[in-house]
Protein backbone atom coordinates (compact mmCIF):
# COMPACT_ATOMS: atom_id res chain seq x y z
CA UNK A 1 0.00 0.00 0.00
CA UNK A 2 0.88 3.57 -0.91
CA UNK A 3 2.38 5.79 2.07
CA UNK A 4 -0.29 8.17 1.33
CA UNK A 5 -3.23 5.75 1.10
CA UNK A 6 -1.92 4.63 4.06
CA UNK A 7 -2.20 7.58 6.02
CA UNK A 8 -5.48 8.34 4.48
CA UNK A 9 -6.85 5.31 5.73
CA UNK A 10 -5.47 5.63 8.97
CA UNK A 11 -7.08 9.19 9.30
CA UNK A 12 -10.79 7.32 8.41
CA UNK A 13 -10.27 4.68 10.91
CA UNK A 14 -9.46 7.50 13.65
CA UNK A 15 -12.38 9.22 12.00
CA UNK A 16 -14.49 6.38 12.25
CA UNK A 17 -13.46 5.78 15.88
CA UNK A 18 -14.26 9.37 17.11
CA UNK A 19 -18.04 9.38 15.19
CA UNK A 20 -20.84 9.99 17.70
CA UNK A 21 -24.20 8.65 17.01
CA UNK A 22 -25.71 11.37 18.78
CA UNK A 23 -24.42 13.77 16.32
CA UNK A 24 -25.59 12.07 13.13
CA UNK A 25 -29.39 11.78 14.72
CA UNK A 26 -29.24 15.59 15.70
CA UNK A 27 -27.97 16.64 12.08
CA UNK A 28 -30.38 13.77 10.58
CA UNK A 29 -33.42 15.29 12.29
CA UNK A 30 -32.30 18.75 11.56
CA UNK A 31 -32.17 17.80 7.58
CA UNK A 32 -35.23 15.37 7.94
CA UNK A 33 -37.36 18.66 7.75
CA UNK A 34 -36.45 19.93 4.40
CA UNK A 35 -36.03 16.13 2.86
CA UNK A 36 -39.55 15.27 4.37
CA UNK A 37 -41.53 18.40 2.91
CA UNK A 38 -39.37 17.87 -0.45
CA UNK A 39 -41.26 14.31 -0.82
CA UNK A 40 -44.38 15.54 0.14
CA UNK A 41 -44.31 18.55 -2.10
CA UNK A 42 -42.70 16.19 -4.94
CA UNK A 43 -46.19 14.04 -4.06
CA UNK A 44 -48.43 17.13 -4.25
CA UNK A 45 -47.08 18.23 -7.38
CA UNK A 46 -48.03 14.84 -9.13
CA UNK A 47 -51.56 15.46 -8.17
CA UNK A 48 -51.71 18.95 -9.21
CA UNK A 49 -50.73 18.52 -12.28
CA UNK A 50 -53.17 16.23 -13.34
CA UNK A 51 -55.54 19.34 -13.25
CA UNK A 52 -55.93 21.00 -16.53
CA UNK A 53 -53.10 23.94 -16.25
CA UNK A 54 -54.41 24.64 -20.20
CA UNK A 55 -57.54 27.41 -19.93
CA UNK A 56 -60.77 25.56 -19.60
CA UNK A 57 -63.43 27.40 -18.45
CA UNK A 58 -66.34 25.34 -17.51
CA UNK A 59 -70.06 27.15 -18.20
CA UNK A 60 -73.44 26.33 -16.46
CA UNK A 61 -76.42 26.89 -17.83
CA UNK A 62 -79.42 27.59 -15.36
CA UNK A 63 -80.96 24.26 -14.98
CA UNK A 64 -84.44 25.98 -16.12
CA UNK A 65 -83.03 26.84 -19.14
CA UNK A 66 -84.15 25.62 -22.60
CA UNK A 67 -81.84 23.42 -24.79
CA UNK A 68 -82.97 26.44 -27.53
CA UNK A 69 -81.41 28.82 -25.06
CA UNK A 70 -78.55 26.35 -25.18
CA UNK A 71 -78.09 26.65 -28.41
CA UNK A 72 -78.23 30.19 -28.42
CA UNK A 73 -75.69 30.55 -26.07
CA UNK A 74 -73.35 28.29 -27.84
CA UNK A 75 -73.75 30.49 -31.04
CA UNK A 76 -72.61 33.48 -28.71
CA UNK A 77 -69.62 31.29 -27.82
CA UNK A 78 -68.67 30.46 -31.27
CA UNK A 79 -68.89 33.46 -32.33
CA UNK A 80 -66.03 35.34 -29.91
CA UNK A 81 -62.68 35.41 -30.94
CA UNK A 82 -61.06 35.00 -27.48
CA UNK A 83 -62.83 31.05 -27.66
CA UNK A 84 -60.70 28.46 -29.60
CA UNK A 85 -62.65 25.62 -29.01
CA UNK A 86 -66.16 25.11 -27.31
CA UNK A 87 -67.39 21.91 -26.17
CA UNK A 88 -71.30 20.85 -24.98
CA UNK A 89 -71.74 18.80 -22.25
CA UNK A 90 -75.76 18.17 -22.21
CA UNK A 91 -77.18 17.45 -18.50
CA UNK A 92 -77.82 13.71 -19.82
CA UNK A 93 -73.91 12.93 -20.49
CA UNK A 94 -72.43 15.14 -17.04
CA UNK A 95 -75.23 12.92 -15.21
CA UNK A 96 -73.63 9.73 -16.95
CA UNK A 97 -70.20 10.83 -16.32
CA UNK A 98 -70.92 11.11 -12.79
CA UNK A 99 -72.54 7.71 -12.27
CA UNK A 100 -69.33 6.42 -13.13
CA UNK A 101 -67.52 7.48 -10.19
CA UNK A 102 -67.91 4.77 -7.16
CA UNK A 103 -70.64 5.49 -4.79
CA UNK A 104 -72.43 8.04 -6.61
CA UNK A 105 -75.24 5.91 -8.72
CA UNK A 106 -76.49 5.36 -5.80
CA UNK A 107 -76.73 8.60 -4.63
CA UNK A 108 -77.84 9.79 -8.34
CA UNK A 109 -80.88 7.47 -8.25
CA UNK A 110 -82.10 8.66 -4.71
CA UNK A 111 -81.92 12.15 -5.88
CA UNK A 112 -85.09 10.92 -8.72
CA UNK A 113 -84.13 13.50 -10.79
CA UNK A 114 -81.22 14.89 -12.75
CA UNK A 115 -79.54 18.10 -10.76
CA UNK A 116 -77.57 18.96 -13.24
CA UNK A 117 -77.74 21.59 -15.72
CA UNK A 118 -76.88 22.13 -19.48
CA UNK A 119 -72.77 22.94 -19.56
CA UNK A 120 -70.25 24.21 -22.33
CA UNK A 121 -66.62 23.52 -21.47
CA UNK A 122 -64.72 25.89 -23.49
CA UNK A 123 -60.91 26.80 -24.05
CA UNK A 124 -59.61 29.93 -24.21
CA UNK A 125 -56.70 31.82 -25.05
CA UNK A 126 -54.61 31.61 -22.29
CA UNK A 127 -54.24 35.20 -21.51
CA UNK A 128 -57.81 36.12 -21.60
CA UNK A 129 -59.12 33.59 -18.80
CA UNK A 130 -60.15 36.28 -15.97
CA UNK A 131 -61.75 38.69 -18.25
CA UNK A 132 -63.34 35.84 -20.86
CA UNK A 133 -64.72 34.48 -17.36
CA UNK A 134 -66.45 37.53 -16.41
CA UNK A 135 -67.85 38.38 -19.55
CA UNK A 136 -69.20 34.85 -19.89
CA UNK A 137 -70.97 35.38 -16.61
CA UNK A 138 -73.02 38.00 -17.82
CA UNK A 139 -74.29 36.11 -21.28
CA UNK A 140 -78.52 35.35 -20.50
CA UNK A 141 -78.83 32.17 -19.42
CA UNK A 142 -75.60 31.70 -17.86
CA UNK A 143 -75.68 30.47 -14.02
CA UNK A 144 -72.29 29.91 -12.84
CA UNK A 145 -68.81 29.81 -14.61
CA UNK A 146 -65.63 28.29 -13.30
CA UNK A 147 -62.56 28.99 -14.47
CA UNK A 148 -59.86 25.69 -13.68
CA UNK A 149 -57.11 27.21 -14.80
CA UNK A 150 -57.49 29.99 -12.07
CA UNK A 151 -57.25 27.58 -9.64
CA UNK A 152 -54.66 25.49 -10.77
CA UNK A 153 -52.65 28.81 -11.13
CA UNK A 154 -53.37 29.05 -7.16
CA UNK A 155 -52.05 25.35 -6.57
CA UNK A 156 -48.75 26.14 -8.36
CA UNK A 157 -48.51 29.49 -6.76
CA UNK A 158 -48.99 27.79 -3.18
CA UNK A 159 -46.40 25.21 -4.39
CA UNK A 160 -44.36 27.45 -5.57
CA UNK A 161 -44.38 29.43 -2.06
CA UNK A 162 -43.50 26.43 -0.01
CA UNK A 163 -41.06 25.38 -2.47
CA UNK A 164 -39.40 28.91 -1.64
CA UNK A 165 -39.94 28.06 1.84
CA UNK A 166 -38.67 25.00 1.76
CA UNK A 167 -34.99 26.33 0.25
CA UNK A 168 -35.29 28.71 3.12
CA UNK A 169 -35.49 26.20 5.48
CA UNK A 170 -32.74 23.87 3.81
CA UNK A 171 -30.55 27.33 3.76
CA UNK A 172 -30.85 27.58 7.64
CA UNK A 173 -30.13 24.07 8.67
CA UNK A 174 -27.81 23.86 6.42
CA UNK A 175 -25.72 26.47 8.19
CA UNK A 176 -26.88 25.07 11.11
CA UNK A 177 -25.33 21.24 10.46
CA UNK A 178 -22.33 23.33 9.38
CA UNK A 179 -22.27 25.19 13.08
CA UNK A 180 -22.61 21.20 14.58
CA UNK A 181 -19.52 20.00 12.44
CA UNK A 182 -17.69 23.06 13.65
CA UNK A 183 -18.64 23.04 17.17
CA UNK A 184 -17.73 18.98 17.32
CA UNK A 185 -14.66 19.19 15.63
CA UNK A 186 -13.70 22.22 18.22
CA UNK A 187 -14.12 20.03 20.91
CA UNK A 188 -12.72 17.14 19.16
CA UNK A 189 -9.49 19.27 18.97
CA UNK A 190 -9.40 20.58 23.01
CA UNK A 191 -9.93 17.12 23.54
CA UNK A 192 -7.19 15.54 21.52
CA UNK A 193 -4.94 19.05 22.21
CA UNK A 194 -2.36 16.93 24.02
CA UNK A 195 -1.48 14.40 21.28
CA UNK A 196 -1.81 17.07 18.77
CA UNK A 197 0.95 19.33 20.39
CA UNK A 198 3.16 16.13 20.83
CA UNK A 199 2.13 14.96 17.25
CA UNK A 200 3.47 18.33 16.12
CA UNK A 201 6.55 18.45 18.10
CA UNK A 202 7.90 14.54 17.10
CA UNK A 203 7.34 15.46 13.56
CA UNK A 204 3.86 14.92 12.17
CA UNK A 205 2.87 17.39 8.85
CA UNK A 206 -0.18 19.86 9.75
CA UNK A 207 -1.88 17.84 7.18
CA UNK A 208 -1.64 14.73 8.69
CA UNK A 209 -3.11 16.33 11.96
CA UNK A 210 -5.83 18.07 10.23
CA UNK A 211 -6.98 15.02 8.00
CA UNK A 212 -8.83 13.08 10.71
CA UNK A 213 -10.57 16.05 11.79
CA UNK A 214 -12.02 16.28 8.09
CA UNK A 215 -12.67 12.79 7.47
CA UNK A 216 -14.73 13.31 10.79
CA UNK A 217 -16.64 15.69 9.80
CA UNK A 218 -17.19 14.37 6.54
CA UNK A 219 -18.64 11.35 7.84
CA UNK A 220 -20.64 12.71 10.38
CA UNK A 221 -22.29 14.92 7.27
CA UNK A 222 -22.94 11.42 5.90
CA UNK A 223 -24.40 9.92 8.73
CA UNK A 224 -26.88 12.49 9.13
CA UNK A 225 -28.10 12.73 5.67
CA UNK A 226 -28.07 8.49 5.93
CA UNK A 227 -30.31 9.70 9.33
CA UNK A 228 -33.08 11.78 7.46
CA UNK A 229 -33.35 10.00 4.43
CA UNK A 230 -34.15 6.46 7.08
CA UNK A 231 -36.47 9.51 9.37
CA UNK A 232 -38.22 10.74 5.91
CA UNK A 233 -38.60 7.18 4.83
CA UNK A 234 -40.07 5.27 7.64
CA UNK A 235 -42.14 8.29 7.84
CA UNK A 236 -43.73 8.32 4.59
CA UNK A 237 -44.46 4.58 5.11
CA UNK A 238 -46.19 5.72 8.19
CA UNK A 239 -48.00 8.28 6.40
CA UNK A 240 -48.89 5.99 3.56
CA UNK A 241 -50.84 3.46 5.44
CA UNK A 242 -53.10 6.21 7.12
CA UNK A 243 -53.26 7.70 3.71
CA UNK A 244 -53.85 4.79 1.47
CA UNK A 245 -57.08 4.47 3.95
CA UNK A 246 -58.28 7.90 3.13
CA UNK A 247 -56.93 7.69 -0.61
CA UNK A 248 -59.21 4.58 -1.32
CA UNK A 249 -62.25 5.88 -0.14
CA UNK A 250 -61.86 8.07 -2.35
CA UNK A 251 -61.44 5.61 -5.42
CA UNK A 252 -57.75 7.21 -5.41
CA UNK A 253 -54.20 5.25 -5.61
CA UNK A 254 -52.84 8.10 -4.34
CA UNK A 255 -49.47 7.40 -1.94
CA UNK A 256 -46.73 9.80 -0.91
CA UNK A 257 -43.79 8.81 -2.91
CA UNK A 258 -40.33 8.67 -1.62
CA UNK A 259 -37.28 11.10 -2.78
CA UNK A 260 -35.68 9.29 -6.41
CA UNK A 261 -32.74 7.88 -5.32
CA UNK A 262 -30.95 10.41 -7.44
CA UNK A 263 -32.21 13.00 -4.83
CA UNK A 264 -31.48 10.68 -1.33
CA UNK A 265 -28.13 10.18 -2.81
CA UNK A 266 -27.57 13.97 -3.64
CA UNK A 267 -28.62 15.00 0.32
CA UNK A 268 -26.61 12.66 1.73
CA UNK A 269 -23.38 13.56 -0.44
CA UNK A 270 -24.67 17.36 0.22
CA UNK A 271 -24.92 16.88 3.96
CA UNK A 272 -21.17 15.53 4.06
CA UNK A 273 -20.24 18.22 1.81
CA UNK A 274 -21.19 20.62 4.31
CA UNK A 275 -19.82 18.16 7.64
CA UNK A 276 -16.37 18.44 5.54
CA UNK A 277 -16.94 22.47 5.10
CA UNK A 278 -17.86 22.73 8.70
CA UNK A 279 -14.66 20.43 9.94
CA UNK A 280 -12.38 22.46 7.57
CA UNK A 281 -13.31 25.98 8.59
CA UNK A 282 -13.09 24.80 12.36
CA UNK A 283 -9.61 23.12 12.09
CA UNK A 284 -7.82 26.04 10.42
CA UNK A 285 -9.75 28.57 13.03
CA UNK A 286 -8.70 26.10 16.03
CA UNK A 287 -5.58 24.07 14.85
CA UNK A 288 -3.63 27.34 14.86
CA UNK A 289 -3.72 28.30 18.08
CA UNK A 290 -1.91 24.75 19.21
CA UNK A 291 1.88 25.27 18.53
CA UNK A 292 4.07 23.35 20.67
CA UNK A 293 6.74 24.98 23.07
CA UNK B 1 26.16 18.60 12.51
CA UNK B 2 24.70 21.41 14.58
CA UNK B 3 26.06 24.62 14.40
CA UNK B 4 24.85 28.29 16.36
CA UNK B 5 26.96 31.06 15.49
CA UNK B 6 25.93 34.72 16.92
CA UNK B 7 22.74 33.44 18.01
CA UNK B 8 20.53 35.57 20.20
CA UNK B 9 16.60 34.73 21.57
CA UNK B 10 14.48 37.81 22.88
CA UNK B 11 11.26 36.50 24.05
CA UNK B 12 8.45 39.11 23.50
CA UNK B 13 8.42 41.43 26.49
CA UNK B 14 12.11 42.16 25.84
CA UNK B 15 13.67 38.89 28.62
CA UNK B 16 16.55 37.64 26.38
CA UNK B 17 17.22 34.01 26.99
CA UNK B 18 20.63 33.79 24.88
CA UNK B 19 22.61 36.68 23.87
CA UNK B 20 25.63 35.83 21.35
CA UNK B 21 25.68 31.62 21.51
CA UNK B 22 28.49 30.21 19.30
CA UNK B 23 29.67 26.87 18.81
CA UNK B 24 29.05 23.86 17.10
CA UNK B 25 29.04 20.21 17.20
CA UNK B 26 30.40 17.76 15.15
CA UNK B 27 28.61 14.30 13.84
CA UNK B 28 28.78 11.45 16.36
CA UNK B 29 29.61 14.01 19.57
CA UNK B 30 28.07 13.90 22.70
CA UNK B 31 27.82 16.91 24.53
CA UNK B 32 26.62 18.30 27.80
CA UNK B 33 25.00 21.98 27.87
CA UNK B 34 24.86 23.23 31.62
CA UNK B 35 24.14 26.23 32.95
CA UNK B 36 22.27 27.14 36.22
CA UNK B 37 18.07 26.91 35.73
CA UNK B 38 17.10 30.15 33.54
CA UNK B 39 20.51 29.68 31.82
CA UNK B 40 19.21 29.62 28.77
CA UNK B 41 19.38 25.82 28.11
CA UNK B 42 15.86 25.04 27.57
CA UNK B 43 15.91 27.90 24.63
CA UNK B 44 18.65 26.93 23.16
CA UNK B 45 17.80 23.47 22.75
CA UNK B 46 14.47 24.22 21.43
CA UNK B 47 15.90 26.26 18.98
CA UNK B 48 17.47 23.38 17.25
CA UNK B 49 14.27 21.52 15.74
CA UNK B 50 12.38 25.36 15.16
CA UNK B 51 10.14 25.18 18.11
CA UNK B 52 11.92 28.18 18.60
CA UNK B 53 13.49 30.73 15.93
CA UNK B 54 16.55 32.71 17.03
CA UNK B 55 15.83 36.22 16.80
CA UNK B 56 19.18 36.46 15.40
CA UNK B 57 22.75 34.73 14.20
CA UNK B 58 22.28 31.16 12.58
CA UNK B 59 21.50 27.66 13.45
CA UNK B 60 22.68 25.10 10.97
CA UNK B 61 21.42 21.59 11.58
CA UNK B 62 22.21 19.00 8.82
CA UNK B 63 22.90 21.39 6.74
CA UNK B 64 20.00 23.57 6.91
CA UNK B 65 19.66 26.77 8.53
CA UNK B 66 16.90 25.98 10.65
CA UNK B 67 15.38 29.55 11.83
CA UNK B 68 15.19 30.28 8.06
CA UNK B 69 12.78 26.78 7.05
CA UNK B 70 9.76 27.14 6.03
CA UNK B 71 6.70 26.07 7.68
CA UNK B 72 5.89 23.22 5.95
CA UNK B 73 9.55 21.45 6.33
CA UNK B 74 9.58 21.43 9.74
CA UNK B 75 8.17 18.93 10.30
CA UNK B 76 10.32 16.63 8.22
CA UNK B 77 13.48 18.52 10.21
CA UNK B 78 11.69 17.06 13.67
CA UNK B 79 11.78 13.59 12.01
CA UNK B 80 15.45 13.66 11.58
CA UNK B 81 15.98 14.38 15.25
CA UNK B 82 15.10 12.51 18.71
CA UNK B 83 13.70 14.56 21.52
CA UNK B 84 13.53 13.46 25.05
CA UNK B 85 11.54 15.84 27.08
CA UNK B 86 12.39 16.45 30.47
CA UNK B 87 8.26 15.82 31.25
CA UNK B 88 8.23 13.18 28.81
CA UNK B 89 5.10 14.15 26.58
CA UNK B 90 3.89 10.66 26.43
CA UNK B 91 -0.01 9.85 25.77
CA UNK B 92 -1.33 8.33 28.39
CA UNK B 93 -4.45 6.97 26.67
CA UNK B 94 -2.59 4.85 24.60
CA UNK B 95 0.18 1.60 25.19
CA UNK B 96 3.73 2.27 25.32
CA UNK B 97 4.09 0.52 22.09
CA UNK B 98 1.66 3.19 20.51
CA UNK B 99 3.51 5.52 22.05
CA UNK B 100 6.93 4.47 20.37
CA UNK B 101 5.41 3.72 17.37
CA UNK B 102 3.55 7.18 16.67
CA UNK B 103 6.32 9.09 15.10
CA UNK B 104 6.51 6.20 12.09
CA UNK B 105 2.67 6.78 11.81
CA UNK B 106 3.54 10.18 10.13
CA UNK B 107 5.88 9.09 7.78
CA UNK B 108 3.93 6.51 6.65
CA UNK B 109 5.49 3.44 7.42
CA UNK B 110 4.00 -0.36 6.92
CA UNK B 111 2.20 -1.49 10.00
CA UNK B 112 4.60 -4.68 9.95
CA UNK B 113 7.63 -2.43 9.37
CA UNK B 114 6.76 0.50 12.34
CA UNK B 115 6.08 -2.42 14.78
CA UNK B 116 9.12 -4.01 14.15
CA UNK B 117 10.96 -0.68 14.67
CA UNK B 118 9.13 0.49 17.78
CA UNK B 119 10.35 -2.79 19.44
CA UNK B 120 13.58 -2.51 18.18
CA UNK B 121 13.70 1.04 20.11
CA UNK B 122 11.98 -0.78 23.14
CA UNK B 123 14.33 -3.08 23.07
CA UNK B 124 17.31 -0.93 23.26
CA UNK B 125 15.68 0.94 26.35
CA UNK B 126 15.32 -2.43 27.94
CA UNK B 127 11.51 -2.11 28.03
CA UNK B 128 9.96 -4.64 25.42
CA UNK B 129 8.09 -6.54 27.93
CA UNK B 130 6.06 -3.49 29.05
CA UNK B 131 5.08 -2.81 25.78
CA UNK B 132 1.44 -3.50 26.17
CA UNK B 133 1.50 -1.47 29.50
CA UNK B 134 0.21 1.77 30.23
CA UNK B 135 2.82 4.98 30.65
CA UNK B 136 1.19 5.26 33.60
CA UNK B 137 1.75 2.39 35.05
CA UNK B 138 5.83 2.56 34.69
CA UNK B 139 8.09 4.42 36.77
CA UNK B 140 9.71 8.03 36.50
CA UNK B 141 12.93 6.09 35.11
CA UNK B 142 10.91 3.82 33.01
CA UNK B 143 8.25 6.49 31.12
CA UNK B 144 11.62 8.43 30.14
CA UNK B 145 13.21 5.29 28.49
CA UNK B 146 9.80 5.19 26.50
CA UNK B 147 10.30 8.76 25.33
CA UNK B 148 14.17 7.84 24.34
CA UNK B 149 12.92 4.57 22.46
CA UNK B 150 10.08 7.28 21.09
CA UNK B 151 12.40 9.53 20.03
CA UNK B 152 15.40 7.08 18.16
CA UNK B 153 12.27 5.21 15.98
CA UNK B 154 12.79 7.37 13.15
CA UNK B 155 16.49 6.30 13.61
CA UNK B 156 17.53 9.91 13.52
CA UNK B 157 21.15 11.56 13.54
CA UNK B 158 20.43 13.74 16.08
CA UNK B 159 19.01 12.88 19.78
CA UNK B 160 18.63 15.95 22.03
CA UNK B 161 17.44 15.82 25.79
CA UNK B 162 16.44 18.46 28.07
CA UNK B 163 17.03 17.76 31.74
CA UNK B 164 16.06 13.91 30.77
CA UNK B 165 17.11 13.02 34.20
CA UNK B 166 15.82 16.37 36.57
CA UNK B 167 13.26 14.06 38.26
CA UNK B 168 14.62 10.87 38.39
CA UNK B 169 16.72 9.26 41.50
CA UNK B 170 20.77 8.90 40.67
CA UNK B 171 20.08 5.04 40.06
CA UNK B 172 17.55 5.69 37.15
CA UNK B 173 20.03 8.62 36.01
CA UNK B 174 22.60 6.65 35.31
CA UNK B 175 20.39 4.26 33.62
CA UNK B 176 19.11 6.81 31.00
CA UNK B 177 22.75 8.63 30.60
CA UNK B 178 24.08 4.62 29.74
CA UNK B 179 21.20 4.37 27.21
CA UNK B 180 22.03 7.77 25.22
CA UNK B 181 25.91 6.43 25.57
CA UNK B 182 24.98 3.64 24.09
CA UNK B 183 23.32 5.11 21.09
CA UNK B 184 26.29 7.45 21.33
CA UNK B 185 29.07 4.84 20.58
CA UNK B 186 26.82 3.60 17.19
CA UNK B 187 27.34 7.20 16.06
CA UNK B 188 24.48 9.28 17.06
CA UNK B 189 25.26 13.08 17.60
CA UNK B 190 23.49 13.41 21.19
CA UNK B 191 23.17 16.32 22.51
CA UNK B 192 22.16 16.69 26.50
CA UNK B 193 20.78 19.82 28.59
CA UNK B 194 21.59 18.99 32.57
CA UNK B 195 22.25 20.76 35.41
CA UNK B 196 23.52 17.49 37.34
CA UNK B 197 27.25 18.42 38.01
CA UNK B 198 27.82 15.19 39.16
CA UNK B 199 26.78 13.15 36.62
CA UNK B 200 28.45 15.45 33.72
CA UNK B 201 31.63 14.69 35.54
CA UNK B 202 31.46 10.86 35.81
CA UNK B 203 30.96 10.83 31.78
CA UNK B 204 33.94 13.00 30.93
CA UNK B 205 32.81 14.51 27.96
CA UNK B 206 32.78 17.83 26.46
CA UNK B 207 30.78 20.48 28.21
CA UNK B 208 29.07 23.37 26.92
CA UNK B 209 28.53 26.06 30.00
CA UNK B 210 25.71 28.43 29.05
CA UNK B 211 25.91 31.69 31.57
CA UNK B 212 23.68 34.56 31.36
CA UNK B 213 22.98 33.55 27.67
CA UNK B 214 26.57 33.43 27.24
CA UNK B 215 28.85 30.29 26.59
CA UNK B 216 31.50 30.45 29.39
Amino acid sequence: MRPWLRQHRQALLSALRRLGVLNAVVIGVALSLPAGGYALLESLRGVAGRFALDAQISVFLRPEAKRAEAEALGKALRADRRIEKVRFVPREDAIRELSAVQGLPELIAALGQNPLPDAYVVTAQETQVQTLSTDLAKLPGVAYVQADAVWARRLAALAGIARLALWLLSALLGIGLVAVTFNTIRLQILTQREEIEVSKLIGATDGFIRRPFYYLGLLQGLAGGCVAIAIVASGLALLNREVRVLAESYGSRFRFSFVPFGDALAIVLFAGLLGWLGAQLSVSRHLRHIEPA
Amino acid sequence: MVSFSAVAKRYPGGDEALKSVSFSVESGELAFITGRSGAGKSTLLKLIPAIERPTSGSVIVHGQNVGALKRGAIPYLRRNIGLVFQDQKLLYDRSVFDNVVLPLAFSGHAPREAARRARAALDKVGLLAREKSNPIQLSGGEQQRVAIARAVVNRPALLIADEPTANLDAESATLILDVFLGFNQVGVTVLIATHDQALIERYGKRVLRLDQGKIA
